[in-house]
């Protein structure tokens, strides 16, 4: 499958994204530029971690206006799997390809550590390879990670089974003192109606190998390879 | 015609030249300096830029390729040291102090700290791929302390993280001693291929000088001479302006543009504008060359308007490199500096007068021989003296000591004290997983980075005891060093090299000249031992307020190397019924040790002594067990000795807690047994059908062994002196610093 993975000015992990998939997955991988529009032929994208332009303003905010996510937002709108993690699931929402909001974490601290979320739902192009109830042992790294959004979106959220992660405890139980940011209802992820955009706070990228901590990331991309 | 003030030895004075210095450079142009060139002298002729103080001292380091060690490929004197892993692949690396502007302006001055070091590792032409800090407060219980702490972390935090080097380990420590002078000292290590290192030395007459980075302004004007080269007083909070201010995002470009750049054959040196900006990137570069260097300072990008030639000269403003170009490629080094939205100048030219000169409106502002402000700069030898109380506070008679009534509840307030605290609280707030090289994070006692394509590895330690050096700074300088590389052996990484960072009150106290002779030393001593090299550093003196100077402080970032990575070592206990065995002798010592301070409030007593034969057959013996995967675990003892490194072993696994049962024999004093730091020493698990192979090491190595108790259980047992329920003692560890940090309130918090 051949993977695009986008750099911003200030994308962090499309390097580790670009090692992961090509090196440790063995994926066909290109790097998008966000000066481009050109999507060379990819089959799935990957909007990386990181500070795209600085995240000032607002986290994501100036990245959904590259000419680059002109081209992505075609891309998602026409079905393809695009995968947004940690600034790119902030700059998904930004873009209203995905519902809701990141805004600072509740401790107002960066907080960097490993976590356990709950998959909620396998009818996503990323979660498809899972089982419902799994949970993954995944890192967080962010410091605007507490999702928000308006009851309306919320019960539409539900209704249309769209909250794809929750942070839970070590019994998959969801719990407060499990939620590391202040995040709404626990949620770690979300994706849109269709299924084929998914947004996620945790770095499944960071979690590909054993000897870097685990290995539980590699679901995430596996499961776009099998559809 | 711009206007300046009359140059008048007065105004040399309040630029922080003495009175000598300024004859010395009527002497040197012949003439009465400009306004600008005076400014320019007292930035290269400062203590930071000009090593006026250290330099002869420094020389006694060793600091080249060790017989049977790695190549040194660059020693001091360039932006980093530079060791080679293997034929092709090298690490570059150094440690620098960034300590007054944090204690003024906490998160910008540890933000900028990071960002200077991260620029001298990539200048060099070396990917960035893992930063370390070693960070002293005053006491925690000092109300400015929780403010500084919150402050330099976040600062820390804000740059590392936005500029995706991951923080993968460091130090804290709170002492009475840092009041008011805390310490941030920031090490980056970066990879590069042993073919391509470039360096910062100006050549080719004729060659465009270009500036590239962030405009001018006004930020950071006297940080190096005025603010890094004094020592504080009440009015120090007036310096704030020197402070500068870091842009993390435009360092993140610079990196990817730079590293682009050094892919291509368009440049001839490179160099970073830091303590004294663009004055000391162009004399250093053309110092280095045996050239001469000429700039148009109309032509520099700036923030604002009217900024003058001085503060052009002067600025320290941030992310800002100088670079010498091919003649003909400087559209090719616009190009790329343009697609990562980046400005390149011209600014000036390399030429073969030997001399720094710059124009501003057509008239020469500057025209200084470059040897007047590198090799004929001042040198001083400074009168040295041992402290008067230095053998008073040697003295120390434990047998006047009362005993304690209850060890655990001395070892649970040990582990609960600042300094042996988790410092969960400070690295959860850095990014230690980005460049997804982290084997090891933060919490054993040496971080593991693997090296990507390679199946190599390096180990990674920062260290320093200031009670040690206090005391004795001849045997604090030699343990920081013996503790730096025993980190490392134990685990698992062959120590091959250091950076340090000298952190000491003013050179013109005697007193402190003696610390500073002594510690370095002692360094030495330890580093000829061992075989180890020095190959970058800095030196901060002036770390003192209202007279009084710091503990001196010789931190010691040290670097070895994991030939196979998968062969490293952690801390912590992982196999329940793994034998617990102790490498190492138990000397009568409490010299110096946390438990004296922090139970008996004595700074007191001798630190224990080394004994570096010794010391080298242990780390070869952990290295060699390390390579046969004898062991579960292995960890130093250190601050809180035996007692607290068990408890360690227990408490610290990220997985959670394990138990331990343990019968100690001896005839010493309990307290000594449990809670005296006696160097040469690791605590070490395994399973039993390892023990006849660890036998076997140890008798080659003559390194003495003692079956401790084994692995399990859900309490810490040291028979016959305490239980305590593991997974209490864990959560008292674990969080006693962030309450200790977050539960003062202070006037700063909202």
């Amino acid at each position: 499958m051949k993977w695009g993975i986008v750099t911003f000015p200030g994308s962090l992990d499309d390097r580790d994204s670009l090692y992961g998939l090509g090196t440790v997955l063995g994926q066909h991988t290109v790097n998008l530029w966000h000066k481009d529009r050109d999507l060379k032929g990819v089959e799935a994208i990957v909007l990386p971690g990181g500070f795209s332009y600085g995240d000032y303003l607002r986290c994501g905010a100036l990245a959904r206006f590259s000419p680059i996510m002109q081209s992505v937002i075609e891309f998602a709108t026409a079905g393809g799997p695009v995968l947004g993690m940690c600034n790119g699931f902030q700059i998904l929402c930004e873009s209203g390809l995905l519902p809701g909001a990141l805004v600072r974490n509740r401790s107002l601290s960066y907080i960097c550590e490993w976590t356990r979320i709950r998959v909620e739902t396998t009818r996503t192009r990323f979660t498809a390879g899972c089982s419902a109830g799994e949970i993954l042992r995944l890192p967080i790294k962010h410091g605007e990670g507490c999702y928000v959004t308006d009851e309306a979106t919320l019960k539409t959220l539900k209704d249309h089974g769209q909250i794809v992660f929750r942070y839970v405890d070590a019994t998959g139980q969801i719990t407060e003192s499990a939620n590391p940011n202040g995040t709404l209802h626990n949620i770690a992820g979300v994706t849109n109606k269709a299924g084929n955009v998914v947004g996620l706070m945790p770095h499944p990228e960071h979690a590909l190998e054993a000897m870097l901590g685990g290995e539980d990331g590699r679901k995430l991309f596996l499961s776009a390879l099998a559809h | 015609m711009h206007n300046t003030p009359t140059v008048t030895e007065q105004l040399a004075l309040d630029h922080g030249l003495t009175g000598d210095e300024y004859r010395r450079i009527l002497h040197a142009l012949s003439r009465t300096p400009t306004f600008e060139e005076l400014g320019v002298f007292s930035v290269m002729w400062s203590e930071h830029c000009s090593y006026k103080s250290s330099r002869r001292f420094l020389r006694q380091f060793p600091t080249t390729t060790v017989p049977g060690g790695p190549e040194i490929l660059q020693g001091p004197g360039e932006n980093a040291g530079i060791v080679a892993v293997d034929d092709d692949l090298a690490v570059v690396f150094k440690i620098e102090s960034h300590n007054h502007p944090s204690f003024i302006e906490p998160y910008h001055g540890a933000a900028t700290g990071v960002g200077g070091i991260i620029r001298d590792v990539f200048t060099m032409g070396a990917r960035p791929i893992a930063s370390l800090n070693s960070l002293r407060f005053g006491a925690i219980d000092h109300p400015r302390t929780p403010h500084l702490v919150k402050g330099v972390v976040a600062g820390i935090g804000g740059y590392g993280n936005c500029v995706g080097v991951p923080t993968v380990g460091g130090e804290v420590y709170f002492d009475a001693g840092y009041n008011g002078n805390i310490l941030v000292n920031a090490f980056t290590l970066g990879t590069i291929r042993a073919d391509r290192i470039f360096r910062a030395s100006a050549a080719g007459v004729g060659n465009p000088v270009m500036y590239v980075g962030s405009r001018t302004g006004r930020d950071g004007i006297h940080g190096a001479s005025l603010l890094a080269s004094r020592e504080f007083d009440a009015k120090s909070e007036e310096l704030r302006p020197a402070v500068q201010v870091g842009d993390p995002f435009t360092e993140k470009l610079l990196i990817e543009a730079c590293l682009e750049l050094m892919q291509r054959d368009l440049i001839v040196a490179i160099q970073d504008m830091g303590a004294a900006g663009l004055t000391s990137s162009s004399v250093e570069m053309a110092g280095r060359g045996g050239t001469g260097l000429s700039l148009n300072l109309n032509k520099i990008p700036t923030r604002e308007d009217n900024i003058s030639p001085y503060e052009l000269l002067l600025s320290e403003s941030q992310e800002r490199m100088l670079i010498v170009a091919k003649a003909g490629c400087e559209q090719d080094v616009q190009a790329i500096f343009a697609r990562w939205d980046l400005q390149a100048e011209v600014v000036g030219h390399v030429t073969d007068d030997g001399l720094f000169r710059a124009q501003w409106d057509g008239e020469e502002v500057i025209r200084i021989p470059i040897p007047a402000l590198t090799d004929d700069a001042p040198v001083y030898e400074r009168p040295a003296q041992q402290p008067a109380d230095f053998a008073a506070r040697q003295q120390l008679d434990i047998s006047t000591l009362p005993l304690p009534s209850d060890y655990g509840q001395v070892l649970t307030r040990l582990l609960t004290s600042p300094n042996l605290a988790s410092k969960e609280w400070v690295f959860r707030q850095y990014d230690s997983f980005v460049c997804g090289n982290t084997v090891v994070q933060p919490g054993s006692d040496a971080a593991i980075i693997r090296l990507k394509g390679t199946g190599k590895g390096i180990g990674l330690s920062v260290d320093c005891n200031s009670r040690y050096c206090l005391l004795d700074p001849y045997r604090g300088g030699m343990i920081a060093v013996v503790e730096g590389a025993r980190n490392l052996a134990v685990s698992g990484a062959r120590p091959v090299a250091l950076s340090d960072c000298l952190n000491f009150g003013s050179p013109e106290k005697p007193e402190v000249m003696w610390q500073f002779q002594q510690a370095i030393a002692g360094m030495r001593d330890a580093c000829l031992a061992l075989g180890l090299a020095v190959v970058s550093g800095n030196v901060s003196f002036y770390n003192e307020t209202e007279g009084k100077p710091i503990p001196p402080t010789p931190t010691v970032a040290s670097v070895g190397i994991l030939s196979d990575v998968t062969h490293h070592v952690t801390q912590w206990f992982k196999q329940e019924g793994d034998l617990i065995v102790l490498l190492g002798d138990t000397q009568p010592t409490l010299g110096a040790s946390e438990y004296l301070a922090v139970v008996h409030g004595l700074v007191a007593g001798a630190p224990p002594e080394v004994n570096l034969d010794q010391e080298k057959r242990l780390q070869q013996l952990c290295l060699t067990a390390a390579q046969q995967q004898v062991f579960s675990s292995a960890h130093d003892i250190a601050e809180g000795g035996l007692a607290v490194a068990l408890a360690e072993a227990c408490i610290s696994r990220p997985e959670g807690a394990m138990g331990a049962r343990v019968t100690l024999d001896g005839n010493l004093r309990p307290d000594v047994l449990l809670f005296g730091e006696s160097q040469s020493r690791v605590i070490v698990s395994l399973p039993a059908a390892s023990l006849p192979l660890l036998q076997t090491l140890t008798h080659a190595a003559h390194i003495p062994y003692a079956m401790l108790g084994e692995v399990g259980g859900s309490d810490l047992i040291i028979t016959d002196y305490l239980q305590l329920p593991i997974a209490h003692l864990c959560h008292q560890w674990r969080t006693a610093l962030t309450q200790q940090i977050t539960g003062v309130r202070t006037s700063t918090d909202q």
